[in-house]
């Protein structure tokens, strides 16, 4: 195992985060704050409890796992399709490192990020609203496996994208979409039957209701199906990412 | 005598691109230990292609690689780890810093810090005052020597620099010769492609010429100038002439269009040049010359020469 070269990627990737932390960190919470003012004050004050949960409490694991998954595939996608912009990427394909190696070390820094991110989303939260953390290993398996999973599909993003027009696509066209659909800030159960249904299709709808039942104990589905899930998808990713560098698919010729 | 191994050792090496076109065709080449090797070819000729798959950046269709005895595919790692490269590109880290993009490169190889090191390099290519720049703010030729330093931050054996001086100003290139020359004093391999056909005369100890995908001639470059250059005796005459005198005829000369001139063209490694008899029959016609120079043909007449021949 090349930990040089892991550390030495891994902390290229932080020092990014921190030359650029008014984008990476100080944007996310502003905007998250934002959502706090509209729906947890202004539209919140109008809807009833849920669950028995305040409206605004209700909103902090779906904002919170909104910002995850966005930033998790922003972080990671950009990652890896910057050197293959730029052309650096010529080193990292003639340097001895693995193809896990270079996994290990791009995902862990997007996902260090979101982690980080979530949990600064998390402080503000509870600035504005009392919160609870009823499971808090659950509520940390719940934002590794998310932050993780999403920065693997950020990276295949990275590694798919031939422009920066594509690397926005996927998330602004499917990600943003089914993570508002997903249940962030409703309860699936508030929807007819039908579209409760077809929310269930939508893979963001388990990691909101994993994570929303770690903090209140209450979820739109059961926590396990929510894990199995999370793991599937996880599963699926670590698949792609595999065929992606046993093929050498969009990355060497 | 002891025969020693090449340190990079090309064997039956083809490269096909999915549009079906051959980059490289069957490639055998050995490199020496030690020495600086220039590789030309003209433009597309494969020169890239066949670093990019020594370097692990192009899988090979077919053929094997081996770097120091390891296989550049089974043995990546080993074989990687002994090999820098200085691609033609100027592909660099814009927003880094010169110190943090070189330390980069040197754990990125697998080898733990050593600041030491990266200062030396840093003073020895002259970008020690620069290493709190950021790479953006610095000149093309500056830019060029970062590359240089990235690639050798982790203790390469061997070298590649590809087009290592293209855009680079007069001086800095040869500060550069002298850096490579330096480089090989202390034992690295050193592979350069170039068009400056100059750089290659200038440098390398062995020269090969592919074109169209394949090695056309591998070559010390002495003996090469010694079996394909060609001299010219240029005679600067007393009273031009209108054409050659039939009794030289048998020389072969050339005469200058202004008549003022005679050119006589032989061949080096012939076991007589001819040069006393042409003087001795130049007297006997009664023609006087005021001056003579003679030219050696340059590595670039050479090479425009071999290539054209393939076409």
């Amino acid at each position: 195992m090349n930990f040089y070269a892991i550390r030495a990627i891994y902390l290229f990737e932080m020092a990014r985060t921190w030359r650029t932390l008014l984008q990476s960190i100080v944007s996310p919470v502003i905007s998250t704050s934002l959502y706090f003012v509209v729906f947890g004050a202004a539209i919140g004050s109008r809807i009833s409890e849920i669950n028995g949960i305040s409206y605004g409490a209700f909103i902090v694991p779906g904002l919170v796992m909104l910002s995850l998954l966005t930033q998790s595939i922003s972080n990671a996608s950009f990652g890896i399709y910057f050197p293959k912009f730029v052309g650096t990427i010529y080193e990292l394909l003639s340097a001895p490192v693995s193809y896990l190696e270079i996994v290990i070390a791009y995902v862990g820094a997007a996902a260090s990020k979101s982690i980080i991110l979530g949990v600064i989303i998390l402080a503000t939260a509870a600035l504005f609203v009392p919160l609870q953390v009823q499971h808090p290993v659950w509520m940390l398996l719940f934002l590794v496996l998310t932050a993780v999973t999403f920065s693997l599909f950020g990276f295949i993003i990275g590694i798919w994208a031939r422009s920066f027009e594509q690397l926005q696509l996927v998330p602004l066209l499917i990600v943003t979409p089914l993570t508002f659909l997903g249940g962030s800030f409703y309860s699936i159960d508030m929807l007819p039957p039908f579209w409760r249904t077809v929310s269930l299709f939508n893979p963001v709808v388990y990691l909101v209701s994993g994570f929303r039942w770690s903090f209140f104990g209450v979820s739109d589905v059961n926590v396990g199906i929510s894990l199995g899930m999370t793991l599937v998808f996880l599963a699926a990713c670590l698949a792609a990412v595999w065929w992606i560098f046993r093929t050498g698919w969009r990355i060497k010729v | 005598m002891i025969v020693m191994q090449p340190i990079i050792s090309v064997s039956n090496l083809s490269k096909t691109y999915a549009s079906g076109f051959s980059a490289l065709k069957n490639i055998n080449l050995d490199i020496r230990r030690g020495e600086i090797f220039a590789l030309l070819g003209p433009n597309g000729a494969g020169k890239t292609t066949l670093i990019s798959v020594i370097c692990g950046i192009v899988n090979p269709t077919s053929g094997t690689v081996l770097a120091d005895g390891h296989d550049i595919v089974r043995d990546y790692r080993a074989a990687r780890t002994l090999i820098g490269l200085v691609p033609q590109e100027l592909t660099t880290d814009a927003f880094e810093t010169v110190w943090a993009t070189v330390s980069f490169s040197r754990g990125l190889f697998g080898k733990p810090a050593n600041p030491a090191h990266i200062e030396k390099i840093l003073k020895d290519l002259s970008l020690w005052d620069k290493k709190d720049n950021k790479i953006i703010t610095l000149s093309g030729g500056m830019k060029r020597r970062v590359m240089i330093a990235k690639a050798l931050s982790h203790e390469p054996q061997i070298l590649f620099l590809d087009e290592p001086t293209a855009g680079v100003d007069v001086e800095l290139r040869r500060d550069m010769w002298e850096v490579v020359r330096l480089l090989r004093e202390t034992g690295v391999t050193i592979i350069l492609t170039t068009h400056y056909i100059e750089e290659a005369e200038q440098m390398a100890d062995r020269v090969g010429v592919i074109s169209h995908g394949e090695i056309i001639l591998v070559e010390e470059k002495a003996e090469l100038m010694r079996k394909l250059g060609r001299k010219q005796l240029t005679l600067q005459l007393q009273q031009p002439l209108e054409q050659v005198p039939p009794a030289l005829s048998s020389h072969g000369l050339e005469l200058s269009e202004d008549g003022n001139e005679l050119i006589y063209t032989y061949d080096t490694q012939g076991e007589r040049t001819g040069i006393t008899a042409l003087l001795k029959d130049l007297n006997d016609a009664g023609i006087r010359f005021r001056d003579l120079q003679t030219k050696q043909s340059s590595l670039e007449e050479i090479f425009v020469n071999l290539v054209s021949e393939r076409r």
